[in-house]
């Protein structure tokens, strides 16, 4: 038997029709197109596949489609703004935190939630705050220093008159 | 200068896709195809008596199911083996489904086509195989001894033995130097098996449109895949195109081709004239694809009382697992690359390579080398703590020294060439070690420990890469190369290599690889060999294109080509800016046209006066466009090394060991991109770390892998990784024009070595068996208090 969602992913509503065990990831991959959200090994042990719902990181690979019906969800294809990269995918260029990528959305994610609940974590809750997901390429250790420069970039936009000068096209 | 590239830490040009879900991996392709799923056995060992699918027929969605019965027989052919040896006198590979018997827990048995994976998976449920289970073969002592057979016609369960022997510089044989040395020590040493294991898993879609076959690949070889896949389906080769798309992860493991879903898939798109895909899952990467690793090794060295070797014999038993599609590559590299920084006077050293019905054993990053390390640093340690002396003494005695390159070790190498180093500097390396972990000042005490290891890398293995650069009338760069990548960053750092050849900015220049619509001569993505053999592809075409540029520009300019210089794109001559010709109309007038489909092609149409009407407009050997094609094929590989040294704490109650600090060395010739380097240096350390502490692959007496899953087989999360301080050395190979020697693999290779030296230090025993679990270390400290 399917059934009729509606999701409210990266702000807009989407229609789907899904069988009862579809998984989140495979309807946002396969059903809604959205390819970002990565799936490393659908038991929730490495945090590829991690979103956002209602702003909270979940495993997508453990959740069914069907008990989310009606929720928000971020997936990587929204977290950059109008203005491009956000402050946290920045980082991770900047500071080399990514090698294949595969990992990548799900880090953004979690540390896109992390930052927002402590601006300014210190290194220990930094490494508690990653410690869910899995990467084989960088060895953490730029994704540490990425986390702490995603902070530093987050600070600046909330204060820019106290820190840089506005970036080009943003409202002074 | 703003093209003077090569050696900066350039931001990666592949990050902005891959930040923003926009990279394309395998599963990201084809929404619209079929889907594979397989039926995989669950027997180590079994033969197949009967096999109904009636069940799964009426599955609703499923459109076809495959055992080898079904089978053309050009595609039912066992798979190829890879690459040949003289010693492996006895390689098998496997069927690409099931023929008869399995001999692994997860060989596939029989394909499922259907409209989406769920509804795969629920036919492979229904699918009813009747087995007849057999003893297994498990564990390379007990394969070894040879009483059960995976192979029937496998005596012994041997698939190759190779004796390789060096005499010392006296002629003496290495057991002669040993029975006549001052000191000599007996030992064993064990590694257990782990695996490359990226987090994305093998892939493949295939599409065949009546006469071409596309198919993208998870894959560290995408030429290779489609000659294997063109000879399988009997298919003409400009016929098939292989790409890989962005690879989440290699290490080693998608070097192995073709898979059997490599065949399966595009046989079956083929068959039904549909797109299929199939993308494996965790459970079946574990259980299905290869492993590395496991060998026992049996040490008797012989040496002085400065600890320098006299003779060294080794003997080694490699668990290779089921099948052979790779050859016996890893345990040829643990036998030459063991030798690492050291002149060893006399050396024996013998390996049989073993079948057992466990998942093949092919290269994972290092392939084979971390044992080969783990053998001789452990040795290393074991004369020192013989004799009473400094650790890192014991190996500057026995160190080539830099005014010795090139150094013949006087063994064949896995390229089939002569093990010769090329260059390095080892006491200046260790000195730099020393100086950076505070090596002479550590303090020692119960519980703390400090370790050390060195290694040599042969990188950059040949037969060849190349590379094709074509700059368009637009001015930009377009660069192609065989090779695949896998998250090296080889968009950025072949980017930076036709940067500073062409004198481009490298905004202007795009970068594609493993693509063989774009290039279709290739070898792979393996042996840390893609900055040293495109790299230097790729800055040989640009010569060429530079050349070719020069020569347009010199007769439009009416200079002489000598006298001209490319910079921001622009050709000038030397001293006269104003005098100057930007690429992109070079490249508009090395093409000459008939039609002028804009106004920049006009320029170079037949009656612009763009040639001389007494000469053809492409003159005799030239060719139009301005573009170039170049090789690299070496003589021999280059010899990346390295050393690292590591602080460790052991908890006295819980046995738990944890890295305080982590130090390396790094020798990679010269740097492309140190950025680039670090991370993979970082990358390779997390994982050794993984395969000193926490990665093993258990397999019960019934051939079951017992922790086919990420929550049972333990990688290290960012919390069990320490940071790693890193300090570079660069002695430039003389081998290729770029100086480079390839990073990739370098960072995994000690650290087992490492550890192990660490945790010995800090508990005053000896570390003979990797990798150590806190009850391990438990059992150790409890088996030497009791004596």
């Amino acid at each position: 038997m399917e059934h009729e969602i509606t999701l409210v992913v990266n702000g807009a509503a989407r229609r789907a029709r899904v069988p009862g065990r579809r998984l989140l990831s495979d309807c946002l991959r396969h059903d809604l197109g959205l390819t970002g959200t990565h799936v490393g090994c659908e038991h929730g042990v490495c945090g590829c596949c991690t979103v956002l719902l209602d702003g909270e990181p979940v495993r997508s690979c453990l959740t069914l489609a069907v008990t989310v019906d009606g929720r928000e969800i971020t997936t990587v294809e929204g977290l950059a703004g109008p203005d491009g990269l956000s402050p946290v995918q920045r980082a991770f260029e900047e500071c080399h935190a990514l090698q294949c990528g595969f990992c990548t959305p799900g880090f953004l994610c979690t540390v896109t939630a992390l930052l927002r609940d402590n601006p300014a974590p210190a290194e220990d809750e930094v490494l508690d705050g990653i410690s869910g997901n899995l990467c084989r390429c960088t060895g953490y250790q730029n994704i540490v220093k990425a986390v702490h420069r995603a902070a530093d970039l987050l600070a600046e936009e909330r204060a820019p008159s106290a820190g840089e000068p506005p970036r080009d096209g943003e409202a002074s | 200068m703003s093209t003077r590239l090569f050696g900066e830490p350039v931001r990666r040009r592949e990050d902005r896709r891959l930040l923003t879900g926009r990279g394309r991996y395998v599963d990201d392709l084809g929404p619209d195809a079929l889907a594979a799923a397989f039926v995989r056995s669950p027997h180590a060992r079994a033969r197949i008596r009967d096999i109904d699918v009636s069940a799964a027929l009426d599955v609703e969605g499923l459109v076809a199911v495959y055992t080898w019965e079904d089978l053309p027989e050009r595609v039912g052919r066992p798979l190829p083996l890879l690459i040949p040896h003289p010693a492996l006198t006895h390689g098998r590979t496997a069927y690409p489904l099931a023929r008869d018997v399995v001999r692994h827990v997860g060989e596939p048995v029989v394909m499922v086509v259907a409209a989406d994976r769920y509804l795969a998976e629920d036919a492979c449920a229904l699918i009813h195989v009747d087995y007849e289970p057999l003893k297994p073969v498990v564990g390379l002592e007990e394969a070894a001894h040879g009483a059960r057979l995976v192979h029937d016609d496998v005596p012994g369960n041997v698939g190759a033995r190779l004796l390789q022997e060096v005499p010392g510089r006296d002629g003496r044989s290495a057991r002669e130097a040993i029975e006549e040395a001052p000191h000599t020590l007996a030992f064993r040493l064990d590694i257990e098996r782990s695996a490359s294991m990226p987090l994305e898993g093998r892939g493949v879609h295939a599409r065949w449109d009546g006469t071409d076959l596309r198919v993208h690949s998870s894959t560290q070889t995408s030429t290779s895949v489609r000659m294997a896949v063109a000879a399988a389906l009997g298919l003409p080769l400009p016929h098939v195109e292989v790409i890989a798309p962005d690879v989440g992860g290699g290490f080693g493991v998608k070097i192995v081709h073709p898979w059997p879903e490599e065949i399966l898939v595009p046989w079956a798109a083929m068959t039904l004239g549909r797109e299929v895909k199939w993308t494996e899952d965790r459970r079946e990467h574990f259980v299905s694809s290869a492993h590395e690793r496991a060998q026992v090794q049996y040490v008797r060295v012989g040496f002085d009382d400065d600890g320098r070797v006299l003779g060294l014999d080794v003997t080694i038993l490699h668990d290779h697992g089921a099948y052979t599609p790779y050859g016996i590559i890893v345990p040829i590299i643990t036998s030459t690359q063991l030798l690492g920084p050291y002149k060893i006077g006399a050396y024996r050293v013998e390996f049989s390579s073993i079948y057992t019905n466990t998942v093949q054993v092919t290269p994972y990053r290092g392939a084979g080398r971390p044992q080969g390390v783990f053998c001789m640093e452990r040795t290393m340690d074991k004369i020192a703590r013989h004799l009473g002396k400094d650790r890192t003494e014991v190996r500057r005695a026995n160190f080539i020294e830099p005014d010795e390159f090139p150094y013949d070790q006087g063994m064949i190498f896995q390229d089939g060439r002569p093990l010769v180093y090329d260059s390095g500097d080892y006491p200046r390396m260790l000195a730099m070690l020393k100086e950076l972990i505070g090596w002479d000042a550590f303090e020692r005490r119960p519980g703390r420990g400090i370790g050390v290891g060195c290694y040599v890398e042969g990188t950059g293995v040949g037969p060849y890469e190349g590379g094709h650069v074509q700059v368009t009338s637009d001015g930009r760069v377009h660069v192609s190369t065989g090779l695949t990548s896998q998250g090296q960053g080889h968009e950025t750092v072949f980017a930076q290599i036709a940067a500073s050849e062409l004198g481009v900015p490298i905004e202007r220049i795009s970068v594609v690889t493993g693509d063989t619509r774009r290039f279709g001569y290739a070898v792979g993505t393996f042996a840390s060999r893609a900055a040293v053999m495109s790299g230097n592809a790729i800055a040989l075409a640009c010569r060429k294109v530079r050349a070719k540029a020069l020569r347009i520009a010199a007769d439009a300019l009416e200079a002489d080509p000598a006298d001209l210089e490319i910079t921001d794109g622009t050709v000038h001559v030397v001293g006269t800016p104003s005098a100057s010709i930007p690429l992109a109309t070079v490249a508009v007038l090395a093409n000459p046209l008939r039609y002028a489909f804009d106004e920049e092609a006009a320029r170079a149409t037949q009656f612009a006066g763009a040639s001389a009407p007494d000469r053809p407009p492409v003159a005799e050997g030239d060719e139009p466009g301005l573009e170039g094609r170049d090789y690299y094929s070496p003589i021999r590989s280059t010899f990346a090394a390295g050393m690292h040294a590591a602080i460790v704490e052991t908890d006295p109650l819980t046995a738990e060991v944890r890295v305080v600090r982590y130090a390396v060395i790094h020798d990679c010739g010269r740097l492309v991109n140190p950025m680039i380097v670090e991370g993979q240096i970082h990358g390779g350390v997390a994982q050794g770390v993984g395969g000193a502490l926490y990665e093993r692959m258990v397999y019960d007496g019934d051939g079951q892998l017992l922790n086919a899953s990420f929550m049972d087989f333990l990688m290290p999360y960012a919390t069990e990784i320490p940071r790693i301080e890193t300090g570079h050395l660069e002695t430039p190979s003389p081998l290729n024009p770029l100086g480079v020697k390839g990073a990739g693999e370098a960072g995994v290779i000690p650290v087992s070595a490492v550890i192990a030296s660490a945790v010995e230090d800090a508990e005053g025993f000896p570390v003979d068996r990797m990798p150590i679990s806190p009850s391990e270390l438990f059992d150790l400290r409890r088996r030497h208090a009791t004596g």
